[in-house]
């Protein structure tokens, strides 16, 4: 029997100044209403994020609000196995879709001084701390791409592309990274 | 006037001990560190710049700005860095740049065409129109490509553009733009505040009009060292962003502006990897605008020779260039503005030979101050024509009487430049553009901005202040600032600056007057040319003539006379020429009314609006994880929708037809293996999934049993076949549907749409999956050999896993979804593995193959195998107007469902008409030959056009398995024409067809299920 390495091979591993391909993780898409979620989850230690565009952590998991009914869950890949069993348990008796998006997509962490201008360059949102401060999350564009944003500190976020969409992203990227070397 | 015409007075934009060489038109010329290509030339006493766009006149630089309707050049680095058509007074000038005149040959003093300007009694207005009608099809091949020849401005290169262009947004609670003394002080109100301000400039340095030259002191300060002080303040502010160079070019909805910012086109070596240009859109939540105001010239005849200038112009390149336009001039205005020129060019040492004002009685600070300096003033004067040819010689200038009549002769003047002024127009242009409206001002001749739209505040010129003491330009600016910093919020505003101290304006003089429209001129002259718009051409008698031949709208005129249209936008020209139109109509300006502004204000280059996406960023190329295997063993790829697909594998010289008929035959023989990871996806789940289902897609999904699968078929409302695709029940609630690669994104659109808007109450979910799957497609007889070593948890055998089935498993270890389907009509599954590990399960699949005679096929290959079966590909085999019905997959639609999309639409007549185009198969009587896909059908042959025809061919192959052609189309009552003979007509004569099934390959389906 032919068996393979444990390892999970991603897309456009290079990095460059001010971003840098995280380690797989794991995804999961969870759709639910909040109201009739929000114990259940929460007696079963497990993050639901109640506030519009923000992100709420709870152990090793986090949960990106992307919707009024829509979250994001993100954890270790090591707990990946965990996840469904926990959930389905949570939220016996509440309707509910739980999707693994683990290989959909992956993600990019970009951070200090620049990391905000590398942003400006695809994305049309404001990331003054005022609009979008640290646990900031949504669901919108990096120039032709669509992308998951999370403000993780002042000048650290996490972009999460579909996977096919991330040597465009991290290409992009490359170039802005470039643009900011040469400091213009 | 030639040689060096540079002044030691005025010049302060220059660096004086920088010199820099240029070139234009092939001559080697120095110029100054701070120069602009005009200034430069001019300092140089060149004064012919180009010829004008029909007549080719000779034409000099008569505006300092860009608003300059002559001066364009062509700036060339080299093959592929030579843009045309740039504004001579834009281009700052570097050391070694190298420009060329345009629109002239041989050379610009001796042009050839300048013959145009002798005919142009035969090249009225819209003399294309009228010329040009015979015959009708010369049109199109013969006159406009010759008259565009003719009328051209610079050629673009044709290389491929090898600059970066970048682009970023940008957010601020206050855009100011022009860095004018409106736009600083407000500015300086709103850096106080704490709120991020951004403030943009076209030009270099910033200043707008206190570079130009002014008398006043502005808080106790010299003008110039209050601006020095102020920008300095203003670069420290952290909250400040000043962008020089940086013209806002468009003002869309929602005060998003977008910004052109010219990074290194003034540099001699751009640093290598730094931007041309930056492309910003700028979110503001309130706009000021302080763009200032552009002076307009005087329409009189020969009013365009070179060494004709505004005045304003001459001063401008007087104080900020040094540069003396000549040696003896003469001023010609009806404005208080032209005469602070005049004292400014005789303390420079030029001799004004004379100052005519139109107005009979002008009087106030200005000519005081003109006649105090020793410059004799001639009112009530206008101008009736000029001398000279490569440049002005004499003005003539004669008096007018008390009715504003031509009296008397004219004396000639003679002079090496003439300065006009008409006054000023306020540049409401980006008011306009935000639907800003606008409100005849009579007391100022101009129009003004009116109500605004929200967030956006026009301050000093450009909302009428022409001319008005600095200090009001203040107070407007540093109230408007106030009030947006308020409408943001912002109502505590400390440290604002104090009018009556920082601000204190003194020894300022007012300025008033103006003229809209043609001079007028002696009863009965025979009078040249008097321009309105230069840049086109359009003289007053053209617009006059317009008005004759019938045209009332102004925008009619426009487009008849072609004014106002030119590359500058009739920046110097809308207001003269519509006050001409205004007086042939017997009607009041206001009535009339202006033509539409639209952006862009100035022109933009395609480098900066396409910024990144270019090459490899012009949008995203997907791939699928078994992208770089295919590419290593020299796959060749097809787009499809935004993917990169493997189209087929050659081997050792194989062209296209070869691979694909060795790739058919392997999978009919043995196995093949395919790459279906593009497959949309998605995962319906909830309690209400099939309910979902059974309301979106034709079928009955009730039935479906957990663990088997049904091809499924989405119409759109209007009945026609939208996408299809096999859907699995993985569960009591949840559902995997499968798309076509194009239509992933809109299939799930199209389902959320209904989710939210006409079901929201069922609970169910859409996630798409397509990326968290790669797909495997393993199909031939020697399937199931092939995968079962590496299958774990899972029996593949017929009884446990029949066609249409679907289970869990194990493959090569890593957790599978595995579906037994088929899209060529062998025994085939479709592995599903989570992406990151699909490159390697496929390779083990395909080391497992080798012993069994696998080979990888692509989409070509694919296509003949679903042809051969009859199996549709919606959007080759159906076009958006095809019924389940007419695509020959009624079966699958649910009987007796209460609804679904599209259910309504297919009991109208129309769409149950039998004579409506149904999918049957073909097959040429020369089974060598393959028909055209597309091509037409026809019941009858031998027709001549127009030719009635019945049908069409959408899918067409040879099928090496079949040992011929074999054709899927789509024809009229086609299932009633079984065993019928069709002709299609060909480029080389009709073939004959029989119409059979639509399947040709084991009709029966015993491989299928094998």
């Amino acid at each position: 029997m032919l068996k393979l390495k444990a390892a999970r091979t991603l897309p456009a591993r290079a990095s460059a100044l001010g971003w840098r391909m995280l380690d797989p993780r794991s995804c999961w898409s969870l759709r639910v209403d909040l109201v009739a979620a929000a114990g259940p989850m929460s007696a079963a230690d497990l993050p639901l994020a109640i506030d519009v565009c923000r992100a709420a952590t709870r152990g090793d998991w986090s949960a990106l609000w992307l919707g009024p009914d829509e979250q994001l869950l993100v954890g270790l890949d090591s707990a990946h196995a965990q996840l469904a069993p926990r959930l389905a348990a949570a939220l016996d008796g509440v309707a509910h879709s739980i999707v693994d998006v683990s290989h959909r997509q992956a993600a990019i962490e970009l951070s200090g001084p620049g990391a905000t201008r590398l942003l400006a360059m695809g994305c049309p949102l404001d990331f003054d701390l005022r609009s979008a401060p640290v646990g900031f999350c949504t669901r919108t564009v990096y120039a032709k791409a669509e992308v998951v944003l999370w403000r993780q500190d002042t000048q650290r976020f996490q972009l999460q592309a579909w996977r096919s969409f991330l040597p465009y992203v991290t290409g992009l990227l490359a170039l802005g990274s470039q643009e900011l070397t040469a400091g213009i | 006037m030639s040689g060096d015409c540079r002044s030691a007075r005025g010049g302060g934009d220059l660096q004086r001990s920088q010199p820099l060489r240029f070139e234009f038109d092939g001559r080697s010329y120095q110029g100054l560190q701070g120069d602009t290509l005009a200034s430069a030339l001019l300092a140089n006493g060149v004064h012919l710049i180009g010829r004008s766009f029909k007549y080719h006149r000779p034409r000099g630089i008569m505006a300092a700005g860009p608003e300059d309707p002559n001066a364009l050049v062509t700036i060339r680095r080299d093959a592929a860095r030579s843009t045309p058509n740039l504004n001579a007074t834009q281009v700052e000038l570097y050391d070694g740049l190298v420009a060329y005149s345009q629109n002239r040959w041989p050379s610009l003093r001796f042009d050839t065409a300048r013959i145009n300007d002798l005919l142009s009694r035969f090249i009225p207005s819209g003399f294309y129109y009228k010329t040009f009608m015979w015959p009708r099809k010369a049109w199109h091949s013969l006159y406009e490509p010759r008259i565009r020849a003719a009328a051209g401005l610079g050629v673009a290169s044709t290389e491929a553009d090898p600059d970066l262009y970048a682009q970023c947004y940008g957010h601020c609670e206050l855009l100011i733009v022009g860095a004018g003394p409106a736009g600083i002080a407000a500015a300086l109100t709103a850096a106080a505040s704490g709120a991020r301000v951004m403030l943009c400039d076209e030009q270099a340095l910033p200043g707008g009009s206190l570079r130009t030259g002014t008398s006043a002191r502005i808080g106790g300060q010299d003008a110039a060292d209050w601006l020095r002080e102020s920008v300095q303040k203003l670069t420290a502010a952290p909250n400040v962003t000043l962008l020089t160079r940086t013209t806002a070019f468009g003002y869309l909805p929602h005060n998003m502006v977008a910004l052109s910012e010219r990074l290194s086109d003034h540099l001699a070596t751009p640093p290598p990897g730094k931007p041309r240009e930056r492309l910003w859109q700028v979110c503001a939540r309130q706009v000021i605008l302080a763009t200032g105001a552009i002076e307009r010239p005087l329409v009189f005849p020969g009013n365009d020779r070179p060494g004709v200038m505004l005045a304003g112009a001459a001063r401008s390149f007087l104080n900020r260039y040094g540069v003396l336009p000549g040696a003896r001039v003469v001023v010609l205005t009806a404005h208080d503005d032209a005469y602070q020129t005049a004292i400014d060019l005789k303390a420079a040492g030029v001799q004004i030979a004379a100052l005519a004002d139109m107005r009979t009685d002008p009087a106030g600070p200005h000519v005081e101050a003109a006649r105090s300096a020793g410059i004799a003033v001639r009112t009530g004067t206008t101008a009736v024509g000029t001398r000279g040819n490569l440049r002005v010689t004499a003005v003539g200038l004669a008096g007018l009487d008390s009715n504003g009549a031509v009296a008397g002769a004219a004396d000639w003047v003679k002079c090496d430049a003439l300065l006009m002024s008409g006054g000023y127009t306020p540049s409401v242009h980006l008011h306009s553009q935000a639907r800003g409206k606008l409100r005849w001002d009579e007391a100022t001749h101009a129009f003004v901005p009116g109500a605004a739209a929200a967030g956006c505040r026009s301050v000093g010129a450009c909302n009428g202040l022409i001319g008005a003491e600095l200090v009001r330009v203040f107070e407007q600016a540093t109230a408007a600032a106030a009030d947006a910093l308020r409408e943001c919020g912002i109502h505590d505003q400390p440290g604002a600056i104090a009018i009556s101290k920082e601000l204190a304006v003194s020894e300022d003089r007012g300025a008033s007057g103006g003229w809209i429209g043609a001079l007028p001129q002696p009863a009965g002259a025979k009078a040249g040319k008097a321009f309105v718009d230069w840049q086109n051409d359009v003289t007053a008698a053209d617009l006059k003539l317009a008005v004759r031949e019938g045209f009332r709208s102004i925008e009619h005129i426009k487009r008849y006379t072609t004014t106002g249209m030119a590359t500058d936008q009739g920046k110097t020209s809308n207001l003269n020429a519509l006050a001409i139109a205004a007086q042939q109509l017997g009607r009041a300006i206001p009535e009339v009314g202006l033509t539409t502004f639209r952006l862009p204000y100035l022109p933009v280059g395609f480098g900066g609006l396409a910024g990144y996406a270019r090459g490899d960023f012009f949008a995203p190329v997907r791939k699928t994880p078994m992208y770089d295997w295919a590419a290593d063993r020299g796959a060749v790829f097809e787009p499809v929708a935004m993917w990169q697909r493997a189209r087929y594998f050659p081997e050792r010289g194989e062209d296209m037809h070869q691979a694909v008929a060795r790739e058919c035959a392997a999978v009919r023989r043995s196995c093949g293996l395919f790459d279906a990871s593009t497959l949309g996806k998605i995962e319906v789940a909830g309690p209400d999934a099939i309910e979902f289902m059974n309301r979106m897609y034709v079928n009955n999904w009730s039935s479906l049993a957990v663990g088997r699968c049904r091809y499924g078929i989405l119409l759109r409302d209007d009945g026609f076949v939208y996408d299809d695709g096999v859907v699995a029940r993985l569960s009591d609630d949840r559902l995997h549907v499968t798309t076509t690669t194009g239509g992933a994104p809109r299939v799930l659109g199209m389902m959320e749409d209904y989710l939210q808007t006409e079901w929201p109450h069922l609970k169910v979910w859409l996630t798409s999956t397509t990326e968290q799957w790669a797909v495997i497609a393993v199909q031939g007889p020697q399937a199931r050999a092939v995968l079962e070593p590496l299958v774990e948890q899972a029996d593949l055998s017929a009884a446990a896993l029949p066609h249409m089935a679907m289970t869990r498993g194990l493959v090569c270890g890593v957790p599978a979804m595995i579906f037994r389907v088929s899209f060529t009509g062998e025994l085939g599954y479709e592995i599903n593995v989570p992406a990151d590990y699909g490159a390697e399960v496929w390779r083990a699949i395909w080391a497992s193959g080798q012993a069994h005679g696998m080979c990888t096929y692509g989409t070509e290959a694919m296509h003949v195998l679903r042809a051969e079966k009859g199996y549709i590909i919606v959007g080759q085999d159906t076009d958006g107007t095809m019924t389940p019905d007419d695509a020959g997959v009624s079966w699958a639609v649910g009987k007796n469902k209460p609804e679904f999309v599209g259910m309504v639409s297919l009991r109208k007549p129309a769409l149950q008409d039998p004579r409506r185009k149904q999918l049957v198969g073909l097959l040429t009587v020369d089974p060598a030959h393959v028909l055209e896909e597309g091509s037409q059908i026809a019941a009858e042959p031998g027709q001549r056009p127009p030719m009635r025809l019945i049908g069409h061919v959408t899918s067409s192959y040879y099928s090496s398995v079949l040992g011929r052609s074999i054709a899927l189309a789509v024809v009229s009552a086609g299932r009633s024409r079984l065993g019928q003979t069709l002709y299609v007509p060909t480029a080389h004569g009709e073939s004959t067809v029989t119409v059979t099934q639509p399947v040709f390959y084991d009709p029966k389906g015993e491989r299928l299920n094998a």
